[in-house]
């Protein structure tokens, strides 16, 4: 049985895409059959963020629609062995996507992978409700500011209470924080909330920080899922994330301020 | 206590602030949560009542309740839509 997990935050523009395509490059990494779903129904990019938007032929609404079948949709990533993407329709009809169409992909991808990443659209609305509708873990995205935190704890809100897990009296949906663009020697200064603010506030897990990286922006220009740039901050960041989600015990990184030459020379 | 030390204790606050601001939110929001299952059906009987007279937008009717100390307080705010 395949693990369902939603990367979720009601806020738009906090990562996302970029945390579903290099969630799912990670596990596929560590060799689990992973598939990663772009839920943004008329805003596809999950494709250009992992560097396929040229093979795009047939797309996730055209499953449901049975205008073709799954392997017609699902593109094999070149890089990592066992990763696939099912990208989102461009329609622009909303109600393109059931409960009753999605729950039978999510089905049939389940007999053939271990992992199934939801990438949801932002908002609270059917297409996010349809992401973690299903899901048995959700990866919280989270940007240290006000609104993407107010935005988060809603999501939590909605895992509690209107997905499948809930619904039905099951264990809950599991929550995992991933706080991005962090940048320390602003939280330093008081500029920014700390990741310890965030989660005293969410009060949920912490499965990972993510330093605000000029890495994070090359790799999306590339369409490289930005764990394969193993040498960068953000690239171990979220090898850091995945392991940690599949149960290894590994320190939080990047949580402490980078001190250039000026830093070390005015240290305060 | 220095000159940029002056701008440092000022930007300590923006966080704390931030903090502060949210942890009241979050809490206000929360308590919503858990509110009484019948305020989605009030709300649209409420809707229906007002369409009886107006023609407004389904969000045209938002209802909250508040707690203050002991205190349940029903809110209720209709938009009426401009002419």
């Amino acid at each position: 049985m395949a693990r369902i997990v939603v990367v979720t935050s009601g806020k738009g523009g906090v990562g996302k895409t970029t945390t579903s395509a290099a969630f799912a490059a990670g596990l596929a990494q560590a060799g689990h059959r992973t598939v990663v779903i772009d839920f943004d129904v008329g805003l596809r990019n999950l494709d250009l963020i992992m560097g396929c938007e040229r093979r795009v032929v047939y797309d996730f609404v055209n499953v449901i629609n049975g205008e073709a079948n799954l392997n017609q949709a699902l593109i094999r990533d070149k890089r990592v062995d066992g990763l696939e993407i099912l990208p989102a329709s461009q329609t622009r009809d909303k109600d393109a996507l059931t409960f009753e169409g999605v729950e039978a992909v999510l089905t049939q991808l389940a007999e053939t992978h271990d992992y199934i990443v939801c990438d949801s659209p932002a908002g609270i609305e059917r297409g996010a409700h349809l992401a973690m509708y299903f899901a048995d873990d959700a990866l919280v995205v989270t940007n240290p500011e006000v609104s993407s935190v107010r935005d988060s704890d809603r999501v939590l809100g909605l895992l509690a209470s209107k997905t499948r897990r809930a619904e039905q009296g099951e264990p809950p949906v599991s929550e995992h924080l991933v706080v991005t663009r962090y940048a320390p020697s602003r939280v330093g200064k008081g500029e920014m909330l700390s990741v310890e603010d965030i989660r005293e506030i969410l009060s949920i897990d912490l499965l990972g920080v993510i330093p605000e990286s000029t890495a994070v922006l090359n790799a999306s220009n590339a369409g490289v899922p930005v764990i394969l740039e193993d040498k960068t901050d953000a690239g171990q960041a979220y090898a850091d994330v995945v392991a940690r989600y599949l149960g290894e015990q590994r320190e939080h990184r990047f949580l402490d301020e980078k001190k250039g030459l000026f830093g070390r020379l005015f240290k305060g | 206590m220095g000159f940029l030390d002056y701008f440092r204790s000022e930007k300590k606050r923006s966080a704390s602030l931030a903090k502060e601001r949210l942890q009241v939110i979050v809490a206000r929001e929360r308590g919503h949560r858990g509110g009484p299952d019948y305020l989605p059906a009030l709300q649209q009987e409420i809707l229906g009542v007002i369409r009886k007279y107006i023609e407004v937008d389904d969000d045209a009717v938002r209802i909250q309740v508040e707690r203050e100390g002991d205190c349940e307080v029903l809110e209720l705010n209709v938009t009426l839509p401009e002419d």
